[in-house]
Parts: C-alpha cells; structure tokens; sequence
C-alpha cells in the first residue's frame, strides 16, 4: 500500500498523517467487516425502496425478477448475481457475484438492494427498517 | 489570498471571465472523463477530473468561487452526461468533498495533496451517505474500505495534477 510519489512533490508531515489515518481506518472496516461476515451459503434478502421483497436462498440456483421485471437476479452455485438491469449505467451488472455475508448488489436507480445474510445470522434484518 | 502581483487585477469582468474559462474546464474534464473510464474494479469509482479545476480554484479565488463553481459545474455535467440521481450524488460528494478540503487548506500543514486526498476520500463518503439514505441499509458500509482507499488514490493523482497546474498559473488570480 506503499504511495508511488514523485520526489520533487514534498508532502507534508501532516499530509501523511492523514494518509495513515485513511489508510488505517480502511484497514479497520475491512477487519471488522471480515469478522462479521462469516462464510457459508446463506441466503439472499431482496429489498426494493428499502422494503423486502423476498428472501432467496444461495444453496439453490434459480432466476428471480426484482420489481417486475426492471432487474434479473441470477442464483448460480451458491453466488448471487445480477444479470439483467434497465437502468442506464449499469453498475450492478458490472458488479461480480456476491456470495459471502454481509456482500451487497445495488442498484440505485431503481432502489434495489441485494444483501447475503448467513442463515443463522440474521441480526442485520433488526436494523433494515 | 495574497496581495500578490495578478495577470489582469480582478475587476469584476475579470472574475466573471476567468470563472467562465473553469467552468467550461471542469466541464471538458466531466467530457473526458466519460470517454475513458478509468476502471478501479469498484462501481462508482472514478478518477474525478474536474476535480482538479475545483481544488485549482480553491487555491487560487476565494471559497465562495470554489462553491458556486462545484453546483454549476455538477449541474451541467448531471444535465448533460448523467441524469437526476447522477446530479444528486455527484452534489453530496462534491459539496462534503469541497467543504473538508477548504478546512484542511484553512488548518495549513498540508500540501495540495494532502487537501486533495481529503477531498476525494470525502467525495466517495459524502456519495456513500446518499447512497445509505436512498436504499434505506447499512450494508454499503461493506464499500468503506474500497472507498477510502479509491478516494486516496485518486485524489492523490489529483492533487499530483493540480500541484503541477498551479505552478505554472503563479500569476492568475482572481
């Protein structure tokens, strides 16, 4: 994670401070996100405008249509995801297949928001409204 | 600002052209930008060229230049590149981003690069918060660590670019 900088450019002390301080905060929410989200197939919650529209699970593969029809989640050897989306940049198709918990597929434009959840850890449905 | 020497005084004619050569700078940076994508592996994330006339301007006019042009520039590039959600997170980011680069600059202590990287890592917290607020989860939160670092690099580039730019317009001011 080494800065590959010029060395006519001087940064400053502080400079690096802050870069240690981004560079360790980073570090700290991917520990603590690798220490919540376990492994295993689990299953997947479907939420569209921040309500659940169903919950599938990754242990067998199937193809579901999200608010009719406007994206095509595909369930394929324990993986989730997303094959088909009208909206125009297409950054949830662009994304690769989540499988591990606590792992998301969003698709802003149409508010729809895949999210794996391990089967016995459901705690994160406590905080979806 | 400094009282030093300037290229043509800063009448208010002056201002008004000078913010329209940025404007349509940042514009043509938001143009390019969308011709080559830089890929960093992670939706969203993009280089954020027009990022470099916002930090130039920081430096070189007063903040309240700087602020009016980040919303006409992210307006203009929403209204012709992007659409309403585009315009809506690229204003949160954009707003966040510039609002934290102005305190770094007044702090002192850190280089343009430094102000840089504050403002690209707040850009991607500030399109985050958007993004949580919109798809009512915290699960975006699994994009923290890929955010900071990718605002990191970018606004590093960034500020790399802008340094580079300001030492050749030592006599600009407006």
């Amino acid at each position: 994670m080494k800065l590959n900088l010029k060395e006519k450019i001087d940064l400053q002390k502080k400079d690096w401070i802050l870069i240690a301080i981004i560079v360790f905060v980073a570090g700290l929410a991917f520990l603590l996100h690798g220490l919540i989200g376990g492994k295993g197939a689990g299953c997947v919650t479907v939420k569209v405008k921040g309500e659940i529209q169903g919950v599938y699970s990754l242990a067998e593969d199937r193809v579901i249509e999200i608010n009719d029809g406007t994206n095509i989640l595909k369930i394929r050897n324990g993986t989730a995801d997303m094959a088909k989306a009208n909206c125009p940049d297409k950054l949830c198709v662009n994304q690769r297949a989540i499988s591990k918990n606590g792992e998301s597929i969003i698709c802003l434009p149409n508010e729809v928001v895949v999210t794996v959840d391990s089967s016995e850890n459901s705690e994160f449905d406590a905080v979806a409204q | 600002m400094g009282e030093r020497k300037a290229l043509g005084g800063s009448t208010l004619g002056d201002r008004v052209a000078y913010f329209g050569v940025f404007t349509a700078l940042a514009l043509i940076f938001s143009y390019v930008e969308t011709l080559i994508p830089i890929q960093f592996g992670i939706p969203g994330v993009k280089l954020g060229l027009a990022n470099l006339v916002i930090v130039a301007v920081l430096y070189k006019a007063t903040l309240k230049e700087a602020y009016l042009l980040t919303v006409v520039r992210v307006l203009l590039a929403g209204f012709i590149f992007g659409n309403y959600f585009s315009i809506i997170y690229s204003l949160a980011g954009a707003l966040l981003s510039l609002s934290v680069m102005a305190l770094l600059k007044r702090a002192g202590g850190f280089s343009v690069i430094g102000v840089s990287i504050a403002g690209g890592v707040f850009h991607n917290i500030g399109q985050l918060l958007i993004a949580m607020a919109v798809v009512e989860t915290f699960q975006v939160v699994y994009y923290v660590p890929a955010l900071l670092i990718a605002g990191l690099l970018t606004g590093c580039v960034i500020g790399i670019l802008t340094r580079e730019m300001l030492k050749r317009l030592v006599n600009l001011k407006f």
